[in-house]
């Protein structure tokens, strides 16, 4: 009998080349496991009962497009929507063999870091129920810890996938902007959205990532890999230089629990053998946030101009085309695309271009420099991914600044286009703790070298406790 | 005393799209020919569903700086395009993609020969962007868009590369705009980057018109017009337009910046509804594409690929044929024929009238025309039969064609034969003899027209020129 | 850096959001804060620094002029709410 909550993406992997079981019961298995745990949990939006292809379980963010399965983004206004074709990732999983399990929960359009913002209802955490997943993939971590998926795809525009991979105790990896397509993946905000693996452990991440990385000729700004991607084995970080941001000493936001999980963590990578210093990002601790909720609004304002309910999705009828349009997105967008879009606009408009919009992509410029320069010195800076540990459902959500600033951590490394990596760390309060590793532009395998050495050493239990 | 009232003149601007003959669409690989089944050329890409992204056409790129450096066009290092964020049904992205603050080409100019020098008129700029799709308003009153009940789109069209091409306030007068159209169309031709036809639609042309007391440098209020889809339309909508302003001005009040629908039917300028708020496109840089940054290599090959311009051989061929003939050959693509038969050994003169009048009259594809042939049939065209010489120029176009047969056929100059005939003509036609001799000397042409009908084409015409001539005189 | 009511309004017709009152209320208390925080980008000086729209340095990244299989109709007016035939239907655009 498999344990699904346990069972990682390789040794699946293994059963079925030594045939001791087939991918349709696997497959099976595992929409056992979501018709066990999701009811609770509400990690998918859909599921596949029957496999396609005889790999490895796969589940995919309701913002990658799937030829044939419904696609919503988490919006009313997709409701109903079904691909007539596949974003290039998922049909480089099905390439792979990798079977579809189902389409996860997602914030709106990505929008949000708790995954409440889903116009189909929140996923919960599986450590603990009345606490939020993060967002805006919370449906993919939560999946992913609860045993559901033994992998999964997310998307990250300022920390959806490194943000509920800390929450919920898993691995995620936001790759070097460029390296995924986003041919297929609903659009929120084009120059920061970069498709990423869930998994339970660093290998399985780099696994995951060497199937869906390199160039794709349907999208303008991917790249082809400077170098193959190399699954990590060595449990040493000799000579590994990583650099700690001083600005995250004065960050009151980061809770106590958190910094000390952090700080053990350094402790570990310095047994070994990192050479560990302090770097300077002042900048981006400054204005990284303001920054990001200029740029990212502008180009959401501007992607979402498509839902007008002539093409695809739902309508709500008038008497002449602009009363249609103006009444379809009314109806169909929820609070935070709504925010999102006059906030873009605003920033995009006559008038304001230039202080707000304008002067964002400048700061956009020194962040980039800021964090070049201390990926001199470092080969990896290191942070807490969140500053909290996974908050109570409801806790933030009437207050939209107060979310924002769940990503204050996740951000900067976005704009700049750099790989974040997110590993389990340890519990406070009983919940994880995330360490982000940020790495060099397609430093992804000296991101996922460090990560494994670490997760060996700490030897967290990705299982949650109540499961165990 | 009162003061005299101003004399005006026109200052006319162009704006003229140009839709590129690209194999497929700007930014997607759907085909972008003409008469497929609507809806059936479209993908994810060009109907903007969710997820898609657009991917820019080599090809098209390519030619849009090929065009600037006919335009003599600064070609920029670095172009970037940008979205026009608006909603219109026939836009499926809710955004048009266009170069904007750094488009291919600028400050360029295009001389356009007149009597006088020649007319610089200023290219500001020419830049990339994709079409617009195709919207069909039904039902409601006479189809027109504010009667429609529904409106229906087909995006076959949307996404197909356009060129617009943007000029400097330089043209002064309706005939200089047509002119001006007139050698832009036939150098676009020329480069095999678009059939440029107004009438499909693949040339477009929007107009910028002010007046201003003549003389005057000031800039006035300008009113744009849209929807003339031939030159002669062009010239009426800017005459129109003129005429209208000026009244306004004399009549001492305000004119209202509009733009203006040009009705072909009547003739008539109808001002279109202004919008409830003013347009604010958000411009900003499209991020799912990255810069274009032309090689030297690039420009200089595609520098190099450029034919002689129009009015570069208008000017050469002038000095022997004069202007007006030289334009009409240029500007029909005919030159080449001329300059072939002339080499040939034809006459100048005679051979431009023959291109320009009978083989362009019979309908026959000068590229098909062995100018060779042409030039022997252009030396005979006096000594040989009327009736032959239009028969030869009819099959001139025709694989194999040779002039020889019908040279063979001399035409009748033997006075002995012809004097029965002119005489029998001027008895018929006593009135018109003495017409003639009270001076309607006009008439002339009557009576040779006379003698050839009954010769039945035969007569050298020349011969009976002199004859009848001469007889009348006496 | 307030925004006013007109202002919500004009960017809303803008961004075609028949927002309801309520809405608008909130929406403009909500977007003056956000706009006080992320007005902050205005404090600096930075007319020496080029502005960054992508963090990838590629350029010239195109295709070339080859035909590729459009979309089968059925599957261009699969999604669509309403439609005439091949075509797209939509209220009148006046
Ligand atoms: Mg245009
Ligand atoms: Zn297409």
């Amino acid at each position: 009998m498999i344990d699904t909550l346990r069972l990682t993406a390789e040794e699946a992997i293994g059963l079925l080349e030594r045939k001791e079981l087939s991918g349709a019961e696997l497959h099976a298995t595992y929409i056992a496991a979501i018709a066990e745990r999701d009811p609770e949990l509400h990690c998918f939006l859909s599921t596949v009962d029957e496999p396609v292809g005889a790999g490895i379980p796969i589940a995919l963010k309701d913002v990658i497009s799937t030829r044939g399965v419904e696609t919503t983004a988490g919006s009313r206004i997709l409701s109903g929507y079904v691909p007539v074709f596949d974003a290039t990732v998922a049909e480089r999983c099905k390439g792979a063999g990798l079977t579809l399990l189902g389409k996860t929960n997602t914030d709106e359009f990505a929008m949000g870091s708790s995954t409440e913002n889903s116009a189909w209802g929140p996923s919960r955490n599986p450590w603990d129920p009345t606490r939020v997943p993060g967002g805006s993939g919370g449906g993919s971590a939560a999946a992913v810890s609860a045993g559901l998926a033994p992998w999964a795809l997310g998307s990250d525009t300022g920390g959806s996938i490194k943000q509920p991979s800390a929450l919920c105790g898993n691995v995620g990896l936001r790759p070097t902007y460029g390296t995924v397509s986003r041919y297929g993946v609903v659009a929120f905000a084009s120059s920061l959205d970069q498709v990423g693996p869930v998994a339970k452990n660093v290998r399985d991440c780099a696994l995951l990532y060497s199937v869906i990385a390199g160039r794709d000729p349907r999208d303008a700004t991917t790249v082809e890999l400077p170098e193959p991607v190399l699954l990590p084995s060595d449990d040493r970080l000799d000579g590994l230089r990583i650099g700690i941001p001083k600005q995250i000493d004065v960050l009151d936001a980061i809770e106590p629990g958190v910094r000390a999980s952090f700080d053990q963590a350094i402790v570990r990578a310095r047994e070994l053998g990192a050479e560990v210093g302090e770097c300077d990002l002042p900048l981006s601790f400054e204005y990284g946030m303001a920054c990001y909720y200029l740029v990212a609004p502008a180009e959401a304002s501007s992607n979402l101009a498509r839902y007008d309910g002539v093409r695809y999705g739902q309508r709500v009828d008038g008497a002449t085309y602009r009363e249609m349009v103006e009444r379809t997105r009314d109806a169909g967008f929820g609070p935070e695309p709504k925010r999102r879009i006059m906030l873009g606009t605003y920033a995009l408009s006559a008038g304001y271009y230039d202080a707000f919009y304008g002067q964002a992509q400048r700061v956009r410029t020194l962040l980039i420099r800021e964090h070049r320069a201390a990926l001199d010195t470092f080969d990896v800076i290191a942070t807490p991914t969140s500053p909290t540990v996974a908050f109570p459902l409801g806790d933030k959500a009437t207050d939209p600044l107060a979310m924002y600033a769940c990503d204050v951590l996740t951000i900067p490394s976005c704009l700049a286009g750099l790989p974040g990596l997110s590993l389990p760390c340890g519990l406070s309060e009983g919940l994880p703790v995330g360490l982000q590793l940020i790495g060099q532009q397609f430093g992804e395998n000296t991101l996922f070298r460090a990560g494994h050495a670490l997760e060996q050493a700490i030897g967290f239990d990705t299982v949650p406790t109540r499961y165990r | 005393m009162a003061t005299p009232t101003p004399s005006w003149e026109p200052v006319i601007g162009l704006e003229i799209h140009v839709q590129l003959k690209t194999r497929t669409k700007m930014f997607c690989r759907c085909s972008s020919g003409y008469g497929a089944g609507e809806n059936t050329q479209t993908c994810p890409v060009c109907l903007g569903f969710p997820g898609a992204l657009p991917v820019p056409n080599r090809q098209a790129i390519d030619w849009t700086i090929k065009l600037g450096l006919a335009l003599d066009c600064e070609i920029a290092a670095r172009a970037v395009f940008s979205r026009k964020n608006y909603f219109y049904p026939d836009l499926p992205k809710g955004y048009q993609i266009s170069q904007y603050d750094l488009p291919s080409c600028v400050n360029g100019n295009m001389l356009v020969p007149t009597e006088n020098g020649d007319h610089v008129v200023g290219i500001v700029r020419a830049h990339l962007e994709e079409d617009a799709a195709k919207t069909v308003h039904v039902g409601g009153a006479t189809g027109r868009i504010g009667g429609a009940e529904t409106s229906l789109v087909d995006f076959n069209r949307g996404g197909t590369p356009l060129v617009e091409i943007v000029t400097a306030p330089d043209i002064s007068s309706s005939e200089e705009a047509r002119r001006f159209l007139q050698l832009l169309r036939q150098t676009i031709v020329e480069l095999g980057i678009s059939d440029a036809e107004m009438e499909k639609g693949t040339l477009r042309v929007d107009a910028n018109v002010s007046v201003r007391p003549s003389g005057s440098t000031e800039l006035r209020t300008r009113c744009e017009l849209k929807n003339m889809n031939s030159f002669s339309y062009v010239a009426r909508g800017i005459d129109a337009e003129a005429a209208r302003q000026i009244g306004v001005w004399e009549s001492g009040s305000e004119l209202l910046q509009e733009t203006f629908d040009f009705d072909a039917a009547t003739g008539t300028l109808t001002p279109r509804r202004s919008k409830e708020e003013a347009d604010d496109y958000r411009y900003f840089p499209e991020p799912d594409l990255v810069p274009v940054e032309p090689s030297a290599e690039l420009v200089e090959r595609l520098r190099a690929e450029l034919p002689e311009l129009p009015a570069t051989r208008i000017r050469r061929v002038e000095r022997d044929l004069g202007l007006d003939q030289a334009v009409v050959l240029v500007s029909g693509g005919l030159d080449g024929l001329w300059a072939a038969a002339v080499a040939a050994g034809a006459d100048g003169k005679v051979a431009a009238n023959v291109i320009a009048n009978n083989v362009v009259g019979a309908g026959v594809d000068p590229a098909a025309v062995s100018p060779g042939e042409l030039a022997r049939l252009v030396g005979a065209r006096d000594r040989i039969p009327r009736q032959a010489f239009d028969e030869a120029i009819g099959k001139l176009g025709e694989p194999g064609f040779s002039a020889e047969p019908y040279l063979a056929d001399e035409a009748v100059s033997d006075e002995a034969l012809l004097e029965p005939i002119v005489d029998a003509i001027l008895a018929a036609n006593a009135a018109q003899v003495e017409a003639y001799r009270g001076g309607k000397t006009g008439l002339l042409g009557f009576f040779v027209g006379q003698v050839m009908k009954e010769t039945g084409g035969k007569a050298n015409a020349r011969a009976v020129n002199e004859l009848v001539t001469k007889k009348l005189a006496g | 850096m307030a925004i006013t009511r007109g202002e919500v309004l004009h960017v809303a017709r803008l961004a075609r959001l028949d927002l309801r009152d309520d809405e608008i209320e909130q929406l403009t208390a909500e977007l003056g804060a956000i706009l006080d925080a992320v007005g902050k980008v205005a404090e600096l000086d930075l007319s020496d620094v080029p502005p960054t729209s992508h963090p990838l340095s590629v350029v010239n990244v195109l295709a070339d002029d080859e035909p590729e299989p459009s979309l089968a109709l059925d599957q261009v007016l699969a999604n669509a709410p309403s439609v005439d035939g091949p075509l797209f239907r939509v209220p009148p655009t006046v």
